[in-house]
């Protein structure tokens, strides 16, 4: 079944578990995957999902904590200027982290509903808003070709506004940083490392072929949270 | 016939080849209008033959403005994909021969198709070298990925096979002037692009205000030429230029590249060159 990796990294020191402790600092661990690595073929090949998930994601989970742990001394130790400037490494591996646990929810093999077109609330805002599944899938794909460099394409309800948009963050900029009132539906990850190895560097083939496997139903139930 | 409307081409020294003054005839002081009428009728402008004046009725067949120079109506290309100045496997086991292909054959090549097909389309950006486009286009840090073209050349030509190593000459004694030492420079260089977020590149400058060597960093296609700096070397932090021989372990690329892909001598050589520009200090025969 889904392979449980690297051990959870909670202390990075003994003497660092102490005052953990204490201050009771919530660290963080690679949250395990609902389906086997191969189980995406041949939309997203094995290779790809075990590097994306047991190297990438924990990479960002490591430096998060790393961060958060320097973060937290700092505040302790009342030394603004280390805090601020920490700041940039833990948005983007904190970013890293809760874009990348999204984006495992996101998807799901063919054989348990991936690309299975939403039904219900969900399908019927779509609709209203762009027209139809297939219009906002071309337009989702278009913003995420256009990327440069490295960053997400998501599809967002405002739930202020409670209406459908679909943005692009840059790096790993979580979506709140485009609207602090945006919940996330489907975030797609544009980064190279995403799709590389597979489809090299034809970045549209990787788009088209990615909703083969995306879990509508995740993404409808947070709609449907988020405006009964 | 009044006398405006003569074809008398005057070459006096205030005037430009397209004005046409009249010149005093002769005849015309003398007051023998008659005379002038004739004359003028006759004469050939023979002495200024070379320079026809413009005639307002075209000839047969003849189409105005023809003299002037047309512009190509379908211009086609500006840039061309250069090479790399070594075989794709000259690289090898550092840059593997299919990275050299991919990146080189498929990005970069890519990044010059849409940068033709982009000015394809803009007259405005005709005729700008390629560092001058970079400087005219920079919007703000945006610039378009096209603009990678003129990075990927550079990075091509900063690595050499059988390259790393330390640096020689001049460049070797500029870099423990401004680093400290080769180690500290090559720590700082090999922190510098691990702890780079995102798409990027990673930079050693020569800063012209400063008058010293830096290592700078910039993100996507962005290049130093805009803060006006002469870079030496550059490492595409891309995760397209190691993805496929290192995977993730970027570390392991970035030192790879510090010991055997770097070129110093093209960095050399760009310092040499640089020195033409920015007085490194005390007045010293010139570094190559």
């Amino acid at each position: 079944m889904a392979l449980r990796t690297l051990a959870t990294r909670k202390t990075l020191g003994a003497f660092s578990t102490f005052p953990q402790q204490l201050r009771g600092l919530q660290t963080f661990t690679l949250p395990d995957l609902a389906y086997d690595y191969g189980a995406l073929e041949p939309a997203i090949s094995g290779d790809i999902m075990q590097l994306h998930h047991q190297k990438h994601h924990q990479t960002y989970i490591t430096n998060y904590n790393k961060a958060l742990e320097q973060l937290d001394d700092a505040i302790a130790k009342g030394d603004a200027s280390t805090a601020v400037k920490l700041q940039s490494a833990i948005k983007f591996n904190g970013g890293g982290h809760v874009n990348h646990s999204i984006f495992w929810k996101n998807l799901a093999p063919t054989k348990e509903g991936g690309g299975e077109p939403p039904h219900g609330s969900l399908g019927w805002a779509i609709d209203q808003s762009y027209g139809s599944v297939e219009k906002l899938i071309a337009k989702m794909n278009a913003e995420g070709a256009a990327v440069q460099g490295s960053g997400w394409v998501w599809l967002a309800v405002d739930k202020e506004l409670k209406r459908l948009v679909v943005e692009t963050t840059a790096n790993q900029d979580p979506l709140v940083t485009k609207g602090p009132s945006l919940v996330p539906l489907i975030g797609i990850d544009v980064w190279e490392h995403a799709y590389y190895l597979q489809y090299k560097n034809v970045r549209p083939d990787y788009l088209k072929n990615i909703w083969k496997v995306i879990n509508w139903k995740y993404a409808s139930e947070i709609y449907e949270k988020e405006c009964p | 016939m009044s006398w405006s409307s003569s074809n008398y081409l005057c070459l006096s020294s205030s005037s430009s080849v397209t004005q046409f003054s009249r010149c005093k005839l002769p005849c015309e002081s003398e007051g023998q209008r008659g005379k002038c009428q004739d004359l003028n009728r006759a004469t050939n402008i023979s002495a200024y033959n070379s320079l026809k004046p413009p005639s307002f009725k075209l000839d047969k067949g003849q189409r105005r403005n023809d003299h002037v120079l047309k512009k190509p109506r379908n211009i086609s290309a500006y840039y061309s994909l250069k090479p790399p100045p070594y075989k794709f496997d000259a690289l090898e086991p550092y840059m593997s021969k299919r990275t050299l292909e991919v990146h080189w054959g498929e990005h970069h090549r890519g990044y010059v198709e849409s940068l033709n097909k982009y000015l394809g389309k803009d007259d405005i950006l005709y005729g700008y070298t390629l560092d001058e486009l970079i400087r005219v286009t920079y919007n703000n840090g945006n610039p378009l990925p096209e603009y990678n073209v003129w990075n990927h050349d550079f990075f091509w030509e900063s690595m050499q096979p059988g390259g790393g190593n330390l640096p020689i000459l001049g460049l070797l004694e500029q870099i423990e002037k401004d680093f400290g030492s080769f180690s500290n420079f090559r720590e700082e260089f090999i922190e510098t692009a691990l702890t780079l977020f995102g798409s990027g590149w990673v930079w050693l400058v020569l800063k012209r205000n400063e008058k010293r060597l830096a290592i700078a960093t910039t993100t996507n296609a962005v290049t130093p030429l805009v803060w006006d700096d002469i870079p030496l070397l550059s490492l595409d932090m891309w995760e397209h230029s190691y993805y496929l021989d290192y995977k993730n372990d970027k570390a392991r690329y970035v030192n790879v590249f510090m010991d055997h892909l770097v070129s110093w001598n093209a960095a050399l050589a760009r310092m040499a060159r640089a020195q033409s520009f920015v007085n490194l200090g005390e007045p010293k025969i010139p570094v190559a």
